[in-house]
């Protein structure tokens, strides 16, 4: 399994990004957008940051760069792909994920440790998990803010395609609890199939045990399977 | 060939929350200004040619609907004028 962390100008959370699957003896790389996927690419990591200056939209123009036709296709053949934080804007804005991140409510940029309810635990991504079970990863992001139309979101719930929902320690799911305004506090959801998927936490800055804890780890090992 | 100015207006479809435009209507109301409500949208000017005024629009909606709007959450118009 060689994962590609693919690179575009502005990302910052590629490296931590190796680093991490390094923990878990996930062999990657960092991939330059510009040199197209590696032939022996087994995953794909879309990884934090502002590509592009977020320029339009965060996400918009790194979604439309020709390496995205390639993700696109490899993830139709089942490649697992992941998209984190900038990576996730990236995921929806191409269409690979449902909905879209905007604006966060406050209209700021937040950085914080947030609490996490597992809401498919069925899924390569959660796997290492239960449903219900609440985790803590960090946020960093202005444009997190979950949106999609009523009808949309009703069928991703009923098709069971949001992954983590924000709650607080407990894992109740309330406003309060919701750091950025997100539709129905969803903070990942899936793709067409569950081997792609996206969310705005950083699981790769709560991996490695040396800094801190690693409830990321189990999001990554997705990689792993 | 015409030269054509394509004008493509984006903005938040209606019940979109719009944090940036409450913000500024927060910073209006400090000034001082009394007003009911405020919309922000994004304007893109396209200078290009084409072979009449359809052929222009066609192709800014076609650019609004690949990357000017994200149509999870916007709403665009396009307008056309001779330049």
């Amino acid at each position: 399994m060689t994962v590609a962390v693919i690179r575009f100008g502005g990302s910052n959370c590629d490296r931590d990004a190796v680093q991490a699957l390094a923990e878990l003896d996930v062999d990657a790389e960092l991939v330059w957008h510009e040199d197209g996927l590696p032939e022996d690419t087994t995953g794909i990591m879309l990884p934090g940051g502002f590509s592009y200056g977020d320029y339009l939209r965060a996400g918009a123009m790194a979604a439309r760069s020709p390496i995205m036709n390639e993700v696109r296709e490899a993830a139709e053949s089942g490649t697992p792909v992941l998209g984190v934080c900038n990576g996730a804007q990236i995921g929806s804005e191409s269409g690979l994920t449902p909905g879209a991140f905007t604006t966060n409510e406050s209209a700021r940029f937040q950085c914080e440790h947030v609490h996490l309810r597992v809401e498919n635990a069925d899924t390569p991504w959660t796997d290492a998990y239960e449903a219900g079970d609440v985790i803590e990863l960090p946020i960093a992001h202005g444009e997190g803010r979950f949106e999609i139309t009523d009808e949309r979101l009703e069928e991703l719930e009923s098709e069971d395609r949001v992954l983590f929902r924000y709650c607080d320690a407990d894992g109740n799911v309330s406003p309060e609890a919701n750091p950025n305004g997100s539709k129905h506090s969803v903070a990942g959801v899936l793709g067409e199939r569950d081997s792609v998927a996206v969310l705005m936490p950083h699981p790769e800055r709560a991996a490695l045990p040396d800094i801190g804890p690693t409830d990321g780890q189990g999001v990554l090992s997705g990689f792993a399977n | 060939m015409t030269a054509f100015t394509a004008t493509v207006t984006v903005r938040l479809k209606h019940g979109v929350l719009d944090p940036e435009a409450e913000t500024t209507q927060r910073a209006l109301e400090r000034l001082g200004f009394e007003l009911e409500d405020l919309r922000s949208a994004d304007q893109f000017e396209v200078d290009l040619d084409a072979a009449d005024a359809d052929a222009a629009a066609e192709r800014a909606d076609e650019m609004a609907e690949r990357l000017l709007a994200n149509p999870t959450i916007h709403d665009y118009e396009v307008t056309v004028e001779e330049r």
